[in-house]
């Protein structure tokens, strides 16, 4: 895609400044996310066609006060600006602004502007600054400025057309510097200059400023930077505190030369609402108001949607096999392909519910808030306030909620947060709880308005918050740390959340679950299947032969069965899942559910899948029968009872709750951490929890 | 030596300087120059952390980070 565009263009501003909205507006559905190429920063790109027929890629950087960064992510920004041979490094920038808080969102631009790059200057939710009374003099500001201004309104979408056009016509680079940054340290930036062959000054500033972090250059030439610094004698910290007065000087009195405000003071409504929001006792009833409304829904709003999706992949399943010959090719795409995709397919409506509640939070302005109450408490375990986003959507999926750590700027928070997210019901144990549970916990009212197997799950989502907090709190005495961590953060007004953007996250995650996860399943399902129909030596193979020898007098039915359930025993499938029997047995489990951990190693959900390929491969082909009743007629051999008694259904679930069990969220804590130390520590903890935790249930409850 | 932990809910000060070199530039950033006049908006439960409004907005901090800025008396 970079290769076909025409112009790079990069968005860039401060959080909350309605950039994203304006990415979203500007390139519609024509959007993905990836990475940026050696970082795990999520790269949101899309592309734009201009008015003159161009095409441009458009990339959204993620959100900064300053191009001093404070976070992960917020570095990126000034990799992508300062390295000029980045792939993404723009050939246009559009800076967006906030324009009801102008003085501070212009500081981000004045800087962005010395870079000498061209760029437009966005005047974003102009609508909210005329209903603050606030008057521009655009032509005036943007002769100050050095460049176009374009006011707009990301609501409507006003202004929208005049940006584009913009872009078309060729953007000056203003031959003076909004701030003279030589004064401050001369002889510095005329080495860096001469040494890097830099034609800006702020640039060359820049590298003085930031040569630790600028990880395009090689180790000599930051070591290079270094020696010019301790010879011109220039220090970091007071020479940035300068600027930063300097900036702020000169973007004051630009500002009130060409804003005329007649704003009214008096208590806003997001005042008067955070006085309830954030109040003692009716914000915390507020913040788990809002976590037991989203549970609800995801529950009962997604049961209907999930149930049409199992029935069409049921009949699409036996549409197959009827279609197809009776053989190999049916077999492997309907008990392997069929039944692995349905086990992705059916979690989008509760994965899109999520990450719409959650979208929605951060788009009303509620998610800072809950930061700002929780802080005090989650500092307690050890955590932050900024946990609670990862730990709230850690209840979605561990993989996004893990790159949401990078908002937190202490490194020890930050690796707790990692450490004990995986510890919160994702939505990859619903499957899992929701089967077990429907099968060994009787559907009946409690106390009149409660629904049992609904408390349960409840209990386990509880587990899980448990495990989570209390692990937080022993690390926070076994780590120890010098760095030091911020929480100066933007509290931002209250708005009415864009559905468009709502419904575009939806989308977006939506889509990067099936694909990413889908693909995973998808390929384990297929080896699943193989292994499982296939055998080693002459076992496998005399299966006919040895049940015809033991069981003469049995119906040719009876012996299918017998067959087919002889031939899982001696299959691959069948002897990894008996050489861990051992170790399972005193949780309750048998080799079936033994290959089904194994399997589901990959990811959890997998579990349920697995589970049905394994019966339904010992299965009759013509009725399809929903995975639950396979599983409630299923007989344990040594007592001749039900295997899925409530001891074994209970210890399943607590296993589940609290073991590892997923690829990617190990692959993406071992990106975050940069080493296998964590992830491995990480799993083994979580996979000693689980089995200790399972057998204790099953001896409870057997 | 006043600083904004001093404050009572929605009093005013105006900001003098700062105890903490590295966490003032972060400040400043943010709009808390010296000179720029803030007042006490919120105080979370357990009176910790608090908000601030300055410069049109609100920022919230820890109350070890706000008894580093400094306010006229």
């Amino acid at each position: 895609m970079a290769s076909k565009a025409d112009l790079k263009i990069a968005l860039v501003g401060n959080p909350n400044s309605g950039k994203s909205t304006l990415f979203n507006l500007l390139t519609g559905l024509k959007q993905k996310t990836g990475n940026f190429p050696g970082v795990t920063v999520d790269k949101k790109s899309g592309s734009l066609k201009l008015p003159d027929g161009r095409i441009a890629e458009l990339t959204d950087l993620p959100g900064t006060y300053s191009i001093y960064p404070k976070t992960l992510d917020e570095q990126i920004v000034q990799e992508v600006l300062l390295n000029q041979q980045h792939a993404q490094h723009p050939d246009v920038i559009i800076v967006v602004a906030d324009a009801t808080n102008l003085k501070r969102n212009l500081l981000l631009f004045t800087q962005i502007r010395d870079l000498n790059i061209p760029c437009v200057l966005v005047l974003n939710m102009i609508d909210l600054a005329e209903k603050k009374r606030l008057r521009f003099d655009l032509r005036s500001l943007s002769i100050d400025l050095g460049v176009k201004i374009i006011a707009i309104n990301s609501h409507s979408g006003l202004g929208v057309e005049v940006l584009k056009n913009a872009l078309t016509e060729e953007l000056k680079v203003p031959k003076k510097p909004f701030y003279p940054v030589k004064q401050l340290a001369n002889d510095t930036i005329d080495e860096i200059k001469a040494k890097f062959e830099l034609a800006d000054d702020y640039r060359a500033y820049q590298y003085a400023q930031q040569s630790a972090k600028l990880h395009f250059l090689s180790e000599d030439e930051r070591r290079k930077i270094e020696e010019i610094k301790s010879k011109t004698g220039f220090y970091d910290v007071p020479t940035q505190s300068q600027e930063v007065l300097g900036r702020y000087t000169l973007i004051s009195e630009t500002v009130d030369r060409n804003l005329k405000s007649d704003e009214a003071k008096g208590l806003s409504l997001s005042q008067k609402a955070d006085k309830i929001i954030t109040h003692k006792f009716f914000g915390y009833a507020i913040f788990a108001a809002i976590l037991l409304l989203i549970f609800q829904a995801i529950f009962a709003w997604s049961e209907w949607p999930m149930t049409l999706i199992e029935n069409i992949m049921a009949s699409l399943s036996s549409a197959v096999s009827e279609a197809l010959p009776e053989g190999v090719l049916s077999n492997l795409i309907t008990d392997g392909i069929i039944a692995g995709l349905a086990g992705v397919v059916v979690f989008i409506p509760q994965i899109a519910l999520l990450f719409g509640f959650i979208s929605l939070l951060e788009e009303s302005g509620y998610m800072s808030r809950a930061v700002f109450l929780m802080d005090r408490v989650m500092r307690a375990f050890g955590l932050n306030g900024k946990s609670v986003v990862p730990l709230v959507s850690g209840m979605a999926c561990a993989i996004p909620a893990i790159m949401a750590t990078r908002n937190i700027d202490s490194w020890k928070d930050r690796l707790i947060t990692i450490f004990v997210t995986p510890f919160m019901s994702c939505s990859a144990r619903l499957p899992v709880y929701t089967l077990l549970i429907a099968l060994v916990v009787p559907e009946q009212e409690v106390l009149g308005f409660m629904n049992l197997q609904g408390l349960v799950l409840t209990g386990l989502y509880l587990l899980g918050i448990i495990a989570a907090i209390l692990s937080a709190w022993v690390m926070k005495f076994i780590l120890k740390t010098k760095q030091r961590g911020y929480f100066i953060m933007e509290l931002p007004t209250y708005k009415v959340p864009q559905w468009k953007n709502v419904l575009l996250t939806i989308y977006e995650k939506s889509r990067t679950f099936v694909f990413e996860a889908g693909k995973v399943i998808v390929a384990i399902s297929i080896i699943l299947w193989v292994l499982a129909s296939y055998g080693p030596g002459e076992d496998f193979d005399r299966a006919e032969e040895v049940v015809k020898a033991e069981m003469p007098n049995a119906t040719d039915e009876e012996i299918d069965n017998a067959i087919s359930a002889y031939e899982l025993e001696h299959s691959y499938a069948g002897l990894f899942g008996k050489f861990i029997e051992p170790t399972i047995r005193p949780l309750g489990y048998d080799w079936k559910i033994g290959i089904a951990l194994i399997t589901s190693f990959a990811a959890r959900e997998v579990f349920v899948g697995t589970i049905s390929t394994i019966y339904s491969i010992g299965a009759d082909e013509e009725d399809e029968l929903t995975i639950k009743e396979k599983l409630s007629k299923e007989v344990n051999p040594r007592t001749g009872e039900k295997m899925y008694t409530p001891a074994l259904g209970f210890s399943l679930m607590v296993f589940y709750a609290f073991a590892m069990q997923c690829m990617s969220t190990l692959a993406v804590v071992y990106r975050e951490t940069k080493g296998w130390k964590w992830p491995v520590l990480q799993t083994i903890y979580m996979s000693a929890v689980a089995y200790l935790a399972a057998l204790l249930t099953y001896n409870i409850f057997s | 030596m006043r600083n904004i932990t001093h404050l009572r809910l929605h009093e005013k000060a105006i900001i003098k300087g700062f105890t903490d070199e590295i966490l003032s530039v972060k400040l400043m950033e943010m709009g808390c120059l010296p000179g720029t006049e803030i007042s006490l908006e919120l105080i979370a439960p357990w009176g910790d952390p608090v908000a601030i409004e300055v410069a049109g907005y609100h920022l919230s901090l820890r109350k070890s980070e706000a008894s580093s800025v400094l306010i006229e008396d």
